[in-house]
């Protein structure tokens, strides 16, 4: 008689999975701003390392806390805080005081994030409310712009030899002064945030994640084609537009948030052109000098309208046919 | 709305362990159990009684319901016993258990049927005992039963895009003429003008040898489809060749179109060469635990285990047994079941896909709406069936899902959504009923 078994376990088809799950999504989302990290960590000095750290602990902690303290499992290990964490350290200027990058971390995690339910259920991108809150909570601090010698030599002149702080790029623009050269702010040998200000870094970073199949390109070109066409319509240079402010971190890395874009492709392409040209609105019409936040959050805000509005219709479905 | 020139799926690992191996009829079980339900419809009668001698091919269940296929005797020898009990299905259902005497003597009634009209056609087919050996169970008769003149494309499913599944390639090699024989009688008698033998291009050796055996034919093509899973689902096979859309809650024939899995078609031909029925099939044994990996040919109503141990046995502790591959196939609770008509594989696994991974929050990444070769949008309807709101669901079109499993597959999240969704389906169901006894009563 032949071996049996009668206590198998039974569970419902598919019984395979792919290979990517959540946790390894967000450690490629960390591994892909490892260059973006290591720029600033050569232009700006250990400090920019220190901040970086420092963001992500919080983060990680404040995740773990309010997850403990709420009474609901512990989410820490699929690593969405640490990126959370990175992400907004990024959007910081180096001079950042650790206790003011400590309050923006606990408003992305637990104010925009785990009071709104959690990983999954946010309507806005934390780190971006995160920075948010910063930039009108600590506006001195939050546009303290740290000079090092590795930067263009036309943000070096116009603060002086021995200034710590200096202009950006788009503030040197506002005041018709001179700019960096285009390969400059490709490079990165520029000043703001700690993460925005290489290009080629947060480029590679980028086609990691498409290689990997994290982030899908849409959005990306969308947002940053849209930046170079207005640019265009306004009669400025597309390279250096593309190139200044938060534009890459922000197209590549946080339009791209799963939870706040939207589903389909052709809601990712509106998406994506909507934060390209609200950015640009706002930096030729707004008050502030940089608008990659407050389009994004904009946007962010849309996703659902924008969802609704590119529904897929099923296979054998008439478009506005019967349900 | 364009749904593109190819409908969308998930890249799923072949595994293809045993491709190329041939088939290998095993030895005869000492005893068979045969169900009198294997098809979709109404179960059939048992037309022996305990005590009496059977021979191979001889009928044992029958029944007068149009949506029925009869059932055969798999081995030569004495019914023991009839009895109710749980089938592989979960059902409880009349097992007809046959002791075989080792001698396989054939039935008086195998003989070639006399094929002369339409009429007698369909007959040849019914008493064939077949079912669509796909998966479903569809009777074949009833499949190939259609308005005359309806039918304009016959469709042979070769695709077999389930991992680990290769019987219906090693069919595809060594009885590729029968298959298109069969194809010629069906098209023939049913009035179908084009034939189109569908396979997934990762077997281009069964591709060249049908494209070899049709030279200078012209009513019927092979079509090489991207090994894309599900390219062998009905609704999707039928798009990929002919571009038609058989939406849900339509039979293939209503776009013109009749689908047969390519060993369904095999065995049709064989009956009509011998007129023996279906009473064995080719099953591929596999998983990470069998010995010796490989296809069988297997009577219908062996034990599982019986097959498995034919195969070596197992070299591990067993933890799941799926009948069909990793993607449809069904986790049985114990191994001592008996093989159906509907089955193609039996894989063996260890820890290697026995237990689902824990399911965590949905991050709206959009793999799963990627995925869905019905272009529908999983996560939502997820969100629906969470919610258990009937409008939403319907409005998202729950009732297209073909339970294919292409989301959960992707879904980094691990939620089980085909399966949400077929619970989903049955809200849904539910809540038609009770409008429909609600205007019923206005």
């Amino acid at each position: 008689m032949a071996d049996k078994h009668t206590n198998l376990i039974v569970s419902a088809a598919p019984h395979v999975n792919a290979p990517q799950d959540t946790a390894s999504i967000m450690r490629d989302v960390c591994i892909a701003l490892i260059p973006a990290v290591s720029v600033a960590v050569y232009v700006f000095g250990l400090q920019a390392l220190i901040l970086t750290l420092v963001c992500c602990a919080a983060c990680v902690f404040m995740e773990w806390a309010t997850r403990r303290i709420m009474g609901r499992p512990d989410t820490t290990s699929d690593w969405s805080a640490m990126v959370t964490g990175l992400i907004l350290a990024l959007n910081l200027p180096v001079s950042m005081p650790y206790w003011m990058a400590v309050v923006g971390c606990f408003v992305a995690i637990v104010v925009a994030k785990q009071f709104f339910g959690g990983l999954g259920q946010n309507f806005a991108n934390p780190a971006i409310v995160g920075r948010i809150a910063l930039f009108i909570g600590f506006a001195t601090q939050m546009s303290t712009w740290a000079v090092t010698p590795r930067m263009s030599s036309a943000i070096v002149n116009v603060a002086g030899a021995d200034a710590i702080s200096g202009p950006t790029p788009l503030g040197l623009l506002a005041k018709g002064s001179a700019v960096p050269t285009n390969l400059e702010m490709f490079l990165g040998n520029i000043n703001g945030s700690m993460g925005e200000i290489s290009a080629a870094a947060l480029i590679i970073g980028g086609v990691y994640l498409v290689i990997r199949k994290v982030i899908s390109p849409v959005i990306p070109l969308s947002f940053i084609g849209s930046v170079a066409v207005m640019s265009l319509v306004f009669g400025l240079d597309p390279i250096f537009q593309v190139c200044a402010g938060g534009v890459m971190l922000g197209a590549i890395f946080m339009a791209t948030d799963y939870v706040t874009s939207p589903i389909t492709n052709a809601g990712k392409v509106i998406f994506g052109i909507g934060c390209g040209v609200l950015t640009m609105l706002i930096r030729m019409y707004g008050s502030y000098p940089e608008g990659v936040s407050f389009a994004i959050l904009f946007m962010n805000i849309l996703v659902p309208h924008i969802d609704s509005l590119t529904k897929h219709v099923a296979f054998g479905k008439e478009k506005g046919g019967k349900k | 709305m364009s749904l593109g020139k190819h409908l969308r799926g998930a890249h799923v690992d072949h595994c293809k362990n045993t491709a190329g191996m041939p088939i290998i009829p095993m030895t005869l079980p000492e005893r068979v159990s045969i169900p009198m339900s294997q098809h979709i419809g109404a179960p059939c009668q048992p037309v022996v009684a305990v005590g009496d001698h059977v021979k191979l091919g001889q009928l044992i269940g029958n029944t007068d319901a149009p949506m029925s296929a009869p059932i055969h005797a798999s081995v030569s020898g004495d019914v023991v016993a009839i009895e109710q009990f749980m089938t592989q299905n979960g059902r409880v259902d009349t097992n007809i258990i046959i002791q075989a005497d080792g001698k396989q003597e054939v039935a008086e009634t195998v003989v070639p049927p006399v094929i002369d009209s339409r009429e007698s056609f369909l007959k040849a087919v019914r008493d064939s005992g077949l079912v669509g050996l796909g998966g479903a169970s569809f009777p074949m008769s009833v499949k190939y039963n259609v308005p005359e003149g309806s039918a304009e494309y016959l469709i042979l499913n070769g695709a077999e895009c389930e991992p680990y599944i290769t019987v219906d390639h090693a069919a595809m090699l060594s009885y590729g003429k029968e298959m298109i024989a069969g194809m010629k009688t069906t098209m023939k008698w049913l009035g179908i003008k084009h034939g189109i033998i569908g396979i997934e291009d990762n077997k281009p050796d069964a591709i060249e040898n049908f494209r070899k055996l049709l030279e200078g034919e012209k009513d019927i093509e092979v079509k090489a489809l991207a090994h894309t899973y599900p390219q062998g689902a009905e609704r999707v096979i039928i798009y990929e060749c002919t571009g038609r859309v058989c939406a849900a809650g339509m039979l293939p024939i209503n776009v013109g179109c009749i689908v047969s899995n390519v060993v369904s078609m095999l065995k049709l031909e064989q009956y009509f060469e011998t007129g023996m029925p279906l009473v064995s099939k080719f099953l591929t044994v596999d998983g990470n635990l069998v010995a010796h990996p490989q296809n069988v040919e297997a009577p219908i109503g062996t034990a599982i285990n019986e097959i498995i141990d034919f195969c070596g046995g197992t070299t591990g502790e067993v933890k799941k047994i799926l009948l069909g591959g990793p993607m449809m196939g069904r986790a049985i609770p114990r191994d001592d079941f008996a093989i159906l008509k509907s089955n193609n594989a039996i894989l063996v696994f260890d820890d290697l896909f026995a237990n689902r991974p824990d399911e965590t929050a949905c991050i709206n990444c959009g793999r799963c709406v990627d995925a869905c070769p019905m272009n529908l949008m999983p996560a939502r309807l997820s969100r629906a069936y969470k919610d258990k709101d009937v409008d939403q669901l319907r409005e998202y079109n729950v009732m297209t899902c073909m339970d294919c499993g292409c989301c959960a597959y992707v879904c980094p999240a691990r939620k089980p959504l085909n399966f949400e969704f077929r619970m989903a389906k049955g809200l849904v169901q539910e809540d038609d009923k009770k409008r429909k006894e609600k205007e019923a009563k206005n």
